[in-house]
């Protein structure tokens, strides 16, 4: 039964890749790459792989919606026609194709026990992480211990990212509240966003923490923290999130993020371990382990979030 | 009683089920925007409230139904809002509905 | 019965997925979007009973949240000026 979920849900991926390919609105485009990353959610749940699918949720759904969204807005809403007869493109991807479906030949089947993903590492991940590290969710022990240096990583990439869109695009540091005479008359959606602000927050800090226990840490909260606060900058305009937090310290949290992470690093090396090496930080090697996951996603989060705050103001703020 | 409990969530889930058939029939086949909103609301709010009961009923008392409350609470503004918000925004980008014009008498 | 119910979301979503393809405007396409994003929920939840781990009910609550989120900053994004004309134009715009 999963099986046949799983097929109709990739039909339904594919018909929806085609549609974009096919799709000359860069705004319906949006909406059905909006579509795609909801199936290949629920694709996901179905495969099991539910922090994956908890991030695509908020993600791809949610914050590049949003972002392509406000990109379509800076430019234009129609696909340019190429000039160039579209020919040597398709033989290279034809060939990019064959090459790739070539390679799917040699890879183990579906599920296989002896495929090789399932006999190195993973094995001992699975076996050892619980006495290790001592967290239920391995994904995570995996994510901010096994491979903390990956991760570390990655939240550089994304403060880079939030670097390299204030140096492209910049931003007014008070946005000017151009928005604010039509949305007095929103009273329903200020309604709601008054009411859902709140929530939100609250549970992006409910992911934030309880990514030990279930889906979900740094990465997904610090989205959906995001999230909360552009909830608030559509209903009450720019510039009044922007009161509420500025952009200044958006910059200085961006960057504090990313610190933290690097700091428990060096405090693990201080403490006489290895880099980014969480057992030393307690008397307990398990409460060490904690401690550290702990902080690293605390880093994570307030980095992305911060770092999507700081894109959007760019990108919105921008248009006037 | 885990008889009743069952056959009430079952009654619930495909009741549910049926709503949702009928909302994506009508976005399917009703003739312009403004009528699709209606068929949206109808999966929005009955169906999937419907599925969400059964699903609660299944749940028992445990966290998971408080989840399922909690999703049930928020769908029952998200999506009139949603639809609201969309109808809103058609009608300010001049979307033309599409009118009868032999009403009856 | 799980089963039934989701392969019924299965068609719904399908359903939607015409509809966001065939457009004509874009509202019928966030709206079928938006619908899309209700049925995941949906079907996410349906699938955590079916593979008893009901505990992914996180999953469904993120959707919940931020497609909401989605579909209002694709209108407001979109289109800015939301509300400053329409109640004159239309006559009939909230009051």
């Amino acid at each position: 039964m999963e099986n046949l979920i799983n097929d109709v849900l990739l039909g339904l991926l594919m018909i929806t890749g085609f549609a974009i390919v096919r799709m000359k609105s860069l705004l319906g485009v949006t909406m059905l790459t909006s579509i795609y990353s909801l199936l290949s959610a629920s694709l996901f749940v179905v495969l099991d792989a539910v922090d994956v699918a908890l991030t695509e949720a908020a993600i791809g759904a949610g914050i590049a919606t949003v972002l392509m969204v406000a990109t379509v807005a800076l430019t234009t809403d129609e696909e340019k026609v190429p000039r160039h007869t579209p020919l040597l493109p398709l033989l290279v991807v034809m060939a990019t194709g064959a090459a790739l479906i070539y390679g799917t030949l040699d890879m183990p089947h579906h599920g296989d026990p002896l495929a090789p993903a399932h006999r190195y590492v993973a094995d001992s991940y699975l076996h050892d992480s619980p006495v290790e590290i001592g967290v239920p969710n391995v994904v995570t022990s995996v994510l901010a211990s096994y491979r903390g240096y990956d991760t570390l990583g990655e939240v550089t990439v994304i403060f880079t990212a939030a670097a390299g869109v204030l140096a492209l695009l910049g931003y007014r540091t008070r946005g000017r509240n151009i928005e604010a005479a039509g949305i007095r008359k929103q009273v329903v959606l200020r309604v709601i966003a008054k009411l859902f602000f709140p929530l939100i927050l609250l549970f992006a800090l409910y992911v934030q923490f309880h990514g030990d226990y279930g889906p979900g840490g740094g990465f997904q909260a610090g989205v959906i923290f995001a999230t909360g606060f552009i909830l608030y900058a559509l209903a009450f305009g720019l510039g009044t999130a922007q009161r509420l937090i500025p952009s200044q310290l958006l910059r200085i949290l961006a960057a504090a993020g990313v610190l933290i992470y690097a700091a428990v690093g060096l405090e693990s090396m201080l403490l006489g371990g290895k880099f980014l090496e969480y057992r030393v930080l307690a008397d307990d090697p398990i409460a060490g382990q904690h401690l550290g996951i702990l902080l690293i996603e605390l880093g994570v989060g307030i980095t992305v979030a911060s770092v999507m705050l700081i894109i959007y103001y760019g990108f919105v703020s921008r248009r006037h | 009683m885990d008889m009743v409990l069952a056959v009430l969530s079952w009654s619930c889930l495909l009741g549910g089920a049926i709503f949702l058939l009928i909302g994506a029939l009508g976005v399917l086949r009703f003739p312009d925007f403004y009528t699709r909103l209606h068929a949206v609301s109808v999966c929005d709010t009955l169906g999937a409230g419907l599925v969400l009961a059964g699903l609660m009923l299944q749940g028992g008392f445990s966290l998971v139904t408080v989840k399922l409350l909690l999703m049930f609470y928020f769908m029952m503004f998200t999506g009139p809002t949603a639809v609201h918000a969309l109808a809103q925004a058609a009608m300010q980008g001049k979307l033309q509905a599409v009118v009868d014009e032999h009403e009856p008498e | 019965m799980f089963i039934a119910v989701s392969s019924v979301i299965l068609i719904a979503i399908a359903v939607g997925l015409v509809r966001a393809i065939r457009g004509p405007s874009l509202y019928d396409r966030v709206l079928a979007a938006n619908m899309i994003g209700t049925l995941t929920v949906l079907m996410v939840a349906i699938l955590g009973f079916m593979t008893g781990r009901p505990e992914f009910l996180d999953i469904a609550l993120v959707y919940v949240l931020i497609s909401f989120v989605s579909t209002l900053a694709v209108l407001r994004v979109h289109n800015p000026g939301a509300g400053t004309t329409a109640s004159s134009v239309k006559g009939s715009g909230e009051q």
